[in-house]
């Protein structure tokens, strides 16, 4: 009895000691900061891909917030133990281009031999991840700020809910007869106050956001946003605040709530909150393009969301896997499917096409919306995107001054000022570091 | 007595050196990497180092926004200490009386503490939120003034001082009581006796026997209201708005963390650390010493 027990123990111990023997399949890890709905669909498509073969095996592993997963992929390479794949969002872009701690994604396929036709990628996706027409991460969920409007809400406050506003004017109009008439009391937020109200207002209005093209065309060290277009911008959102109209909800996707819980009137967030509504709201809902404000050239809207990135530090065999996986996603069919359920961009022309072909833009017009959009801007230096060195910082810079402004603490021109200061700092900052 | 029982001059050290590695392994180690830090310019993902001397602190020194953070650490701390002494003393006063179901209260009254900060600051978010907490939903119901602590920096402030005494309140009046019940009866009746009563008593027998109690809890409060309310900051408010409750534990957090300024961020750890050590040792020689009666 007794050998019997310290034999088994020790097979015991064997196994546990020598996993692998368990599974011959290559593990590759990928960190993400996909939560709730995004994050279930995340572990959907890991496990289809993981299905489809035999010889690779991925595991998608959240690590919280875009902030959080970039913190922890960097911890990990520090000690030498990245993840394989580390999902990062649009603003650190610049980090991960400068870092060296990245195997570029173009040099990857090439290397492992795989075919991918990057001409068919979609062109505001693909500049934003490239360098010198290369691209160095895969894009995985692009998005872009479009405007949302609650119908019932409309309804409820006699306004047309078949007409989403097209204007600021507009917007000032409607947000006011929606909390005036009682039907709601947020009339109009915004969620990634930065990036929809900064970043893709100058981009989208034709504004320079940083010098050196924003960056674009080498590393830029000032940033532009305290002029005329900001300035009088501020001054509005400083005004509707006070008067009501504007309701600011927090940084981040903190003025996600108010959207998808039916309290706001107008509001301002990324595409992705389009599968979340259609999968959650209790309520009619639109959307629309961003608003205009009058005066000012039109631009292009820009790309928000995050990219794949793979880093340095590991085994040919597990690079292997990587390659398969990204083809995996990059795929028309993966890509169609992402898209539909989720409202991220898909990648490609021909997943596009292959959407178009069907009535699936017909039966999700609020899918269209993003696309119409970008088609119906113009790409310039000022909206092909922004690439900062420490951007991250720039973004908190931005949003710690607008709090300031939409508070009333500070005049719209003080606190762009200083927001510009701040952001020179941390870019001069990265130029040093990286000259 | 006995200066040692051990025979073999290597068991000591062999049975402390568990102990020792946790110590050099989590505390000294990472310390030492702060000190070097923090005389650096360290790239994001730390492959670029730059020598800069005491760049750090002279920034750290000359940066309006460092002494906001400082001066919000020194409010947020001296309110969660003061409060959190105040009220703990009065529950544990109260707790002290012979009443009813008085376990029953002693055991609530502990609760709080065993909630991990980050709970407490997602419960407190839940309650005051502007858009979704129930509290600002029933002012709404009373009263035209809007609570929005997303906007107004000192409600904010306010607002994680609150989340902060409450989540150590039990721990203070754990502490209290135990003082409390220290209190020889025979003291308290001699001065019954005397003729003292009510807030007398409490003043001039009470309060100045409970004083090493109070002084420990004091320096304890400040520890933790510096050093470990991180959480309920980066759940309630994330340092916001503007820079209103970015006290100074939170700001080495966004530096080194979020802003990806590991040398900066380094530097501010020092100083920090400079700071518990100032109060530890200010523990170590009064809280035995020092008692005022």
């Amino acid at each position: 009895m007794k050998t019997k027990f310290f034999v088994w123990s020790v097979v015991l111990a064997l196994v546990m000691l020598f996993p692998v023997w368990g599974s011959a399949k290559t593990e590759i890890q990928w960190w993400h900061a996909m939560t709730g709905f995004l994050g279930e669909r995340v572990n959907e498509i890991t496990q289809k891909f993981n299905a489809s073969q035999a010889e690779y095996e991925v595991k998608a592993i959240h690590k919280g917030t875009y902030t959080e997963t970039l913190t922890a992929g960097i911890a990990a390479y520090r000690s030498k133990n990245p993840p394989h794949i580390l999902q990062v969002f649009e603003v650190g872009t610049q980090t991960m281009l400068s870092s060296g701690a990245i195997y570029p994604v173009y040099q990857l396929m090439a290397d492992q031999g795989i075919k991918i036709d990057w001409a068919d990628f979609i062109s505001v996706v693909k500049s934003y991840y490239s360098k010198d027409g290369n691209l160095y991460s895969m894009p995985f969920n692009s998005s872009t700020a479009i405007l949302y409007y609650n119908k019932s809400i409309f309804q409820k406050a006699g306004l047309d809910p078949n007409k989403p506003p097209t204007t600021f004017d507009e917007i000032e109009k409607m947000a006011k007869t929606a909390v005036s008439s009682g039907a709601t009391k947020i009339g109009f937020t915004t969620a990634w106050p930065s990036w929809t109200l900064v970043e893709n207002m100058h981009a989208w209005h034709d504004q320079p956001f940083a010098d050196q093209e924003n960056g674009f065309a080498g590393l830029a060290t000032q940033l532009k946003i305290n002029g005329s277009f900001g300035v009088k911008f501020w001054e509005l959102l400083a005004r509707w605040q006070k008067e009501g109209i504007y309701t600011y909800s927090g940084r981040g996707s903190k003025g996600d709530q108010p959207i998808i819980n039916g309290e706001a009137a107008i509001g301002l967030a990324s595409t992705a909150l389009v599968g979340t509504l259609t999968k959650t709201a209790k309520f009619e809902w639109g959307t629309g393009f961003l608003p205009r404000l009058a005066g000012f050239p039109q631009g292009n809207s820009i790309i928000g969301g995050a990219t794949l990135w793979v880093m340095k530090g590991h085994k040919p065999e597990e690079y292997k896997a990587v390659a398969k996986f990204l083809e995996f996603l990059g795929k028309t069919e993966q890509q169609a499917w992402w898209h539909s359920i989720t409202g991220y961009l898909p990648i490609s022309q021909s997943a596009l096409k292959a959407l178009q072909a069907t009535d699936h833009f017909k039966k999700n017009p609020h899918l269209w919306t993003a696309f119409a959009q970008i088609t119906s801007g113009k790409t310039t230096a000022s909206s092909q995107g922004i690439r900062l060195g420490n951007l991250v910082a720039i973004r908190d810079a931005i949003e710690e001054e607008l709090e300031n402004v939409v508070s009333g603490k500070k005049m719209a021109k003080q606190g762009l000022d200083d927001a510009v200061k701040k952001g020179n700092e941390f870019l001069k900052e990265f130029a040093v570091l990286y000259k | 007595m006995k200066k040692s029982i051990f025979k073999n001059r290597f068991l000591p050290y062999l049975l402390i050196a568990p102990q020792l590695m946790i110590v050099v392994v989590f505390f000294f180690w990472p310390s030492f990497e702060s000190l070097r830090l923090s005389v650096f310019k360290v790239s994001p993902f730390g492959d670029r180092q730059i020598f800069v001397g005491l760049e750090n602190f002279h920034r750290l020194v000359t940066s309006p926004e460092y002494h906001r953070s400082v001066l919000h650490s020194f409010i947020f701390s001296g309110g969660v200490t003061f409060l959190g002494l105040a009220v703990s003393l009065f529950i544990a006063a109260l707790a002290n009386q012979k009443i009813r179901g008085l376990r029953f209260y002693r055991t609530g009254l502990l609760w709080t503490y065993g909630i991990a900060p980050p709970v407490s600051g997602i419960i407190w978010l839940f309650i005051f939120h502007p858009s979704y907490g129930l509290l600002p939903y029933l002012l709404s119901m009373v009263t035209p003034y809007e609570f929005n602590w997303l906007l107004k920096g000192w409600v904010a402030l306010l607002l994680v001082i609150f989340a902060a005494t409450w989540a150590h309140l039990g721990y203070n009046v754990a502490f209290f009581l135990a003082g409390l019940q220290t209190i020889p009866k025979s003291v308290i009746d001699a001065a019954k006796v005397d003729g003292a009563s009510g807030f007398r008593l409490f003043r001039w027998i009470t309060f100045p026997l409970l004083s090493p109690v109070t002084f420990f809890l004091f320096i304890m409060n400040m520890v933790f209201s510096f050093f470990e309310t991180f959480g309920i900051i980066h759940a309630v408010t994330q340092g916001g708005p503007g820079d209103a409750t970015t006290i100074m534990v939170y700001k080495t957090y966004l530096d080194g963390f979020v802003h990806m300024r590991m040398g900066l961020s380094a530097a501010q750890s020092v100083i920090l650390m400079a700071l518990v050590i100032f109060l530890t040792v200010l523990q170590f020689r009064y809280t035995e010493r020092r008692v005022f009666y």
